[in-house]
């Protein structure tokens, strides 16, 4: 019995016959096609006599070659011509990869439609904010509709839950910001400002930064995922038929946590990075770790406190509303999800990092410097 | 099971009379038993379709044939070999003499329909030039029954209906010998439904499938499918044909074949039958007469 797809091309009457021999399968022809594609003397028959066994792509072969020959297939078992005949009507010269545009139209439709995008977005996230805002003076108006224990649950999620993983990043943060910034002021034997250095830059900048950037990471992507399933699997829509204004329900408490949570979770974080700025004072420069404590309160003005608290509210505000819109945005499928989750996190990671800059630039001029 | 033996070529077809063989099947799922001896044959050729109430464990069945789930004691054979303790990514020999249509299509989302198809062409079989494998994956396509044009849409872009035909397609792919195919009409139009159901069962008997059919469309088990296996009692109960079946004295399978819809399924097969088979006046009489008794029965 032959193992190997074989053909062979023989005289008989009235032109050259083909002749295919063994089996003629999916897991075969692959040796035998490149020749039979390069034949290109006429064919009057196909002989599939001999043919041991054949499928579907056997029998497109020898559909294929008799149809570019004008050739006639004889000898088909029953199998074979139940194939030959299922086949029929089956050419086709449809591309397989979906249709695209060349890359001078596509670039720049691409790049168009992000810009349309962008402003859209924009537009999307201010009338976000003014819906978010009317509910919550309804809900002023009518504070038995506020939902007390939805918001405990987010302040548990956004707030009590975060409390292990930004306290310690905070404090290897004051850890780091210690041990660099006094090899650096050794330089001139300025070991001592080191209290100043990380006091002031923990308390204004870097504590409620972030915790920010933590926060977003956290919990903005969980209302971005939570909100998106919820649409996806008509949760939302079920609301609003009872009567629930998802706004009142589903957002309003998750703004409000992260806005109530983000002063509380930013001072905190600034603390820790002192106790590791003092840690690292006490082991490394011989300042004793109440010592340290201590000088901070000399050597920070109160106002730095204010800076770093007046920005934490605005922060939440941006991370919550990112998350919150980019759920209620998701349409259609899983994927839009995954898009709207990333999405959420990045743009409220970099609207906080840009709004810092003109909080930084703001205080100054106010004399906060 | 004669071509079982030291040399097998992987070109050769299992010529045994059962092409998978479940011995003593035991799934379990901490303490929780889902299957206990369960034992199923399937014949070559035919449509066996498995029905069983929600939860009883037919997707668990199916899966653990096709080596997605390992089974806690027993053998499953298809085509002569075992497929118990091998990785599902395991080249056995028998991997691309299936097809597997999964509940929702399963297809490749960044994949458009004809480069799902090519696939597992190009996983199996890379030395097929680039051109016949496209020739492949667009008659197997237009084989499945969808339009010309779906062969470079995005699965995105598709009904649930068109979906599954994709990928029934990518399951045909290989020119198996075997089909599973998971609920292939849920959630399917009554209409979509008939259609599927007519195109597997031509294409059992074009390419000479032998096909093992989750559903619990009572209309499938009675067109299309050639035996009907039952479990219940965490085994299967009975393998047989419809209507035997319906002699059976158990409370599930009388419920489930005897009930509203299972009676208004059979109905509706016998009505064809009749059509079928008689085009003379009276008998049009009589399926009419036959027609509006059901309808008034219906009302009633």
């Amino acid at each position: 019995m032959t193992r190997l797809a074989e053909f062979e091309l023989q005289q008989g009457e009235g032109g050259s016959v083909l002749a295919l021999s063994g089996p003629y399968l999916v897991s075969t022809v692959g040796a035998v096609d490149e020749d039979l594609r390069g034949l290109d003397e006429p064919l009057a028959r196909i002989d599939l006599s001999e043919v041991s066994e054949i499928d579907t792509v056997g029998a497109w072969l020898a559909c294929q070659l008799a149809s570019r020959h004008g050739a006639e297939i004889t000898g088909a078992s029953e199998r074979a011509t139940r194939l030959l005949g299922a086949l029929t009507g089956m050419d086709s010269e449809q591309a397989l990869s979906a249709p695209r545009l060349p890359v001078w139209s596509r670039v720049p439709e691409a790049m168009g439609e992000k810009m349309f995008n962008a402003r859209s977005g924009a537009i999307g996230v201010i009338s976000f904010l003014g819906a978010a805002l009317i509910s919550a003076g309804n809900l002023i108006r009518n504070p038995r509709r506020f939902r007390t224990v939805a918001l405990v649950h987010q302040v548990e999620l956004v707030g009590v839950s975060a409390l292990p993983i930004i306290g310690l990043m905070s404090f290897l943060i004051g850890i780091v910001i210690a041990q660099q910034g006094a090899v650096q002021l050794a330089a001139f034997g300025a070991e001592t400002l080191t209290v100043n250095l990380v006091g002031r830059i923990t308390l204004r900048e870097l504590g409620v930064l972030m915790t920010a950037i933590m926060v977003a990471g956290r919990s903005g992507s969980a209302f971005a995922a939570q909100l998106g399933t919820m649409k996806l699997t008509e949760e939302v829509d079920a609301m609003r038929t009872i009567g629930i204004s998802p706004m009142e329900a589903l957002v309003i408490p998750r703004i409000l946590s992260a806005v109530l949570m983000m002063p509380l979770l930013g001072f905190y974080a600034s603390c820790m990075a002192i106790i590791g700025g003092a840690v690292v004072g006490d082991l490394m420069l011989g300042i004793p770790f109440w010592t340290f404590l201590s000088r901070i309160q000399e050597v920070v003005p109160t106002y730095d406190v204010w800076v770093g608290l007046i920005k934490a509210p605005v922060f939440g505000l941006i991370v919550g509303l990112a998350g919150c819109y980019n759920g209620m945005q998701v349409e259609g499928n899983s994927e839009e999800v995954g898009k709207r989750t990333t999405l959420s996190v990045v743009a409220a990671i970099f609207a906080v990092i840009v709004l810092d800059a003109f909080f930084a630039v703001f205080f100054t001029e106010l004399g906060w410097g | 099971m004669a071509d079982e033996g030291e040399g097998i070529d992987r070109h050769e077809r299992f010529r045994g009379d059962y092409p998978i063989v479940v011995e003593g099947l035991e799934n379990k799922f901490g303490d929780h038993a889902v299957h206990q001896d369960l034992d199923l044959k399937v014949r070559r050729g035919e449509i066996l379709g498995v029905v069983g109430g929600s939860g009883t464990g037919k997707s668990v069945l199916m899966r653990s044939i096709i080596g997605l789930q390992t089974p806690t004691a027993g053998d499953v054979k298809v085509l002569g070999k075992s497929i118990i303790d091998t990785e599902p990514e395991d080249a056995i020999g028998v991997r691309n003499r299936w097809g597997v249509l999964f509940q929702g299509g399963a297809l490749f989302s960044t994949l458009t329909v004809g480069e799902n198809v090519e696939v597992p062409l190009k996983q199996f079989y890379p030395e097929i030039s680039d051109a016949l494998r496209e020739e492949i994956a667009r008659y197997k396509v237009l084989l499945s029954g969808l339009p010309e044009n779906a062969v470079n849409k995005y699965p995105s872009e598709l009904s649930g209906g068109m979906k599954k035909r994709a990928g029934l397609a990518r399951a045909l792919a290989l020119d198996p010998e075997l089909l599973f195919l998971d609920e292939p009409t849920a959630g399917l139009d009554p209409i979509g439904a008939a259609a599927f159901d007519n195109l597997t069962r031509e294409l059992k008997e074009t390419l000479g499938l032998t096909v093992f059919l989750i559903t619990h469309d009572l209309d499938t088990l009675h067109e299309i499918c050639d035996r009907v296996a039952v479990i219940a009692d965490r085994r299967v109960i009975a393998v047989d044909t419809v209507p035997n079946l319906m002699e059976l004295d158990h409370p599930w399978i009388q419920e489930y074949f005897n009930g509203p819809r299972g009676r208004a399924a059979l109905t509706a097969q016998a009505l064809d039958e009749l059509r079928k088979h008689m085009d003379m006046p009276v008998a049009a009489h009589a399926v009419k007469a036959l027609d509006n008794a059901a309808a008034t029965k219906d009302k009633a």
